[in-house]
């Protein structure tokens, strides 16, 4: 009897095995090259004269007040970000208006320019030979090279995150849900809290969590407000760029690593997130 | 309750959506708004409801006026196109929200409304599903979902917004019935917007026919089939052909040439007639034209005829012919409407 000859159906989507690893390879190698080198060198670095040092880098006076400021900073930038995005996303999404779509590029402004600007703006702003400066001054208000500034550049700086992810999202999910509900007897505020949030929730903890990574490593618009104080207006990232000039390599690294460490963290998070609802959690879609 | 919508216009930026729209609904009574899409069918349903304002006119609620009355204190059952079920809640939980979201001084206990919800669940032939989400049911039991959900507010009035238009066929079909009976068994003052004819005219007790944000013809099934308002009803409700004619002498022409039907006033107007109200006859003063197809539709047979315009684009019309005796394409036909109904110009 004999065999059908046989055919090497292929798919059609599919590569030959050498291309295959070499793309596979390729991919990695980048991976490796431009990711994961650079964080574990971070690391070795950090670690490199054992943990005493490390943890003394940690603990040491100055390094201590820029991650205490640093956390300052983001615990108050990032819920303001968050009230403002949700309050941007809710009129932008379901409302119509005149200046709607400005309102959007005006959103979007801070990704568009960079940081240092960002930050020079609040140095014309609130600085030595502007009016508001010396005004506020009067009344013992000090915005540049203090606490406010830095929080003004960094709000300023993350303020699209929460607004960007949420838009598209609820832009998507129409007014329906929320027309039910109201029908139904409930309140604006019930509205909101029982059938808007909820559905918003993942992309809202997403666009919160990039909000929050942002806020904490920003660099270049805190370092042209911050005046760089030590032990005081110092942020992680400014500290670590101090410490980096002052060939204290461990300490740099130490901080470093755990500014990574906490952007890790705010990573494994979210995939944690993504894992346990399903794939829908980042996208709020069903 | 009864309502009464009086004089009402909606404009969206200027555009008129709603144009003096006047209509009575009597209490218990199941209506069909009826149109194309773009008649504004869909408007006048939530201006009822409330989630959109009236240019100007006036809604009334039994006696009271509710022209300004938002949407909370209308208390409506609305079912939506989507349905638009809350999808982190479940079954229970959605019907149930009508009754959460009172204030305190009016919220059944948690158990009364458990009670509630388990009731609404058989009445919707929804038992045992309480604990499943949306996105676990299919699109027949989640419209029940949402019908249920908006009748667990014993709302004064069920308003349904396309309420099978996201279904396949055949459970577009059941539902049909099973929402007939649920009207029949609880008596609720029912609105639906459709735009199809076969669901408005098998459905409702009376049928709003509209078009371009005005009524053209409120009346039964048979009112707007039988003896339509206007040449947007007669086309747009069931198969109909048109032709212009002029009446003259209680005689009525077609080019020019009598085609053995009267009619009492003279002037030029449209000729209107449904296939079936045609007979073939063999006689010098009727219609005539070619057959160019012909077709079997269901228990019926139907041949479409073109009738010569002199140098224009032939008249187009169809009419139904004996299932027994097959015509033939390229033939002439000679016919004559038996009912018909010509709108003056």
């Amino acid at each position: 009897m004999s065999r059908p000859p046989q055919f090497n159906f292929r798919n059609p989507a599919d590569e030959r095995l050498p291309v295959k690893i070499l793309l596979v390879l390729l991919a990695l190698a980048y991976l490796v090259f431009f990711l994961i080198l650079p964080l574990v060198s971070v690391f070795f670095e950090a670690f490199r004269q054992g943990f005493e040092e490390y943890y003394a880098a940690l603990i040491e006076p100055d390094a201590a007040a820029a991650i205490r400021l640093t956390l300052l900073v983001a615990a108050i930038a990032v819920p303001l970000n968050l009230i403002f995005g949700l309050a941007a996303s809710w009129a932008i999404a379901k409302f119509e208006f005149k200046g709607k779509s400005f309102l959007i590029t005006l959103i979007d402004l801070p990704f568009s320019i960079s940081p240092v600007i960002s930050g020079l703006v609040y140095v014309l702003l609130f600085g030595a030979n502007s009016v508001l400066g010396p005004f506020l001054k009067s009344y013992g208000i000090e915005i540049l090279f203090a606490v406010p500034g830095i929080v003004l550049a960094t709000i300023f700086v993350t303020f699209p995150f929460v607004a960007r992810e949420l838009i598209p999202l609820m832009q998507d999910q129409g007014t329906g849900d929320e027309e039910a509900a109201l029908s139904l007897g409930a309140s604006g505020w019930q509205t909101f809290r029982y059938v808007t949030l909820p559905n918003i929730r993942w992309g809202l903890l997403y666009g919160v969590l990039l909000c929050n990574a942002r806020a904490m490593g920003e660099f270049g618009a805190v370092s042209v407000v911050s005046g760089r104080i030590r032990g005081l207006t110092n942020t992680m990232p400014l500290h670590i760029e101090i410490l980096y000039n002052e060939y204290n390599m461990v300490a740099a690294f130490a901080v470093a690593s755990l500014l990574a460490f906490l952007a890790l963290v705010t990573l494994a998070l979210k995939t944690l997130l993504e894992l346990r609802f399903g794939a829908g959690a980042t996208g709020g879609r069903h | 309750m009864e309502v009464t919508i009086s004089n009402i216009r909606k404009e969206f930026d200027r555009f008129p959506a709603l144009n003096d729209v006047s209509l009575k609904i009597a209490s218990g009574e199941l209506i069909a708004l009826l149109g194309p899409s773009g008649s504004g069918k869909t408007t006048l349903l939530r201006l009822i409801a409330g989630l959109d304002f009236p240019t100007s006119g006036k809604i009334f609620f039994g006696e009271e006026d509710a022209s300004h009355r938002s949407v909370q204190d209308r208390n409506v059952g609305f079912v939506f196109q989507h349905y638009a079920l809350f999808r982190h809640m479940t079954v229970a939980e959605n019907i149930g929200f009508g009754l959460k979201v009172r204030p305190s001084s009016t919220r059944p206990a948690r158990s009364e409304i458990r009670r509630r919800v388990q009731e609404l669940l058989d009445m919707v032939q929804l038992g045992g599903l309480e604990k499943r989400y949306p996105h676990q049911l299919s699109g027949g039991q989640r419209q029940r979902v949402a019908l249920a959900r908006a009748m667990a507010i014993e709302p004064h009035i069920l308003l349904l917004d396309e309420p099978f238009g996201a279904l396949d066929a055949k459970v577009r079909k059941e539902l049909r019935r099973w929402l007939r009976e649920f009207h029949d068994r609880t008596g609720h003052t029912t609105v639906f917007v459709t735009h199809d004819q076969e669901e408005a005219l098998e459905l409702a007790d009376r049928v709003v026919v509209m078009s371009q944000g005005k009524i053209e013809q409120v009346g039964s099934a048979d009112d707007v089939y039988d003896r339509p308002g206007s040449p947007f009803v007669f086309s747009f409700i069931g198969e109909s052909s048109q032709l212009p004619i002029e009446v003259k002498g209680g005689t009525v022409l077609f080019q020019g040439q009598p085609i053995g039907i009267a009619e009492a006033s003279d002037g030029a107007g449209e000729l209107f007639f449904r296939p079936e109200d045609v007979e073939l006859v063999d006689a010098p003063d009727a219609l005539f034209g070619k057959v160019t197809a012909c077709r079997r539709l269901a228990g019926t047979r139907i041949a479409e005829i073109d009738i010569a315009n002199d140098g224009h684009a032939p008249y187009h019309v169809e009419i139904e012919v004996p299932l027994h005796a097959p015509v033939e394409l390229r033939s002439d036909l000679r016919f004559r409407p038996t009912r018909w109904k010509i709108f003056r110009k």
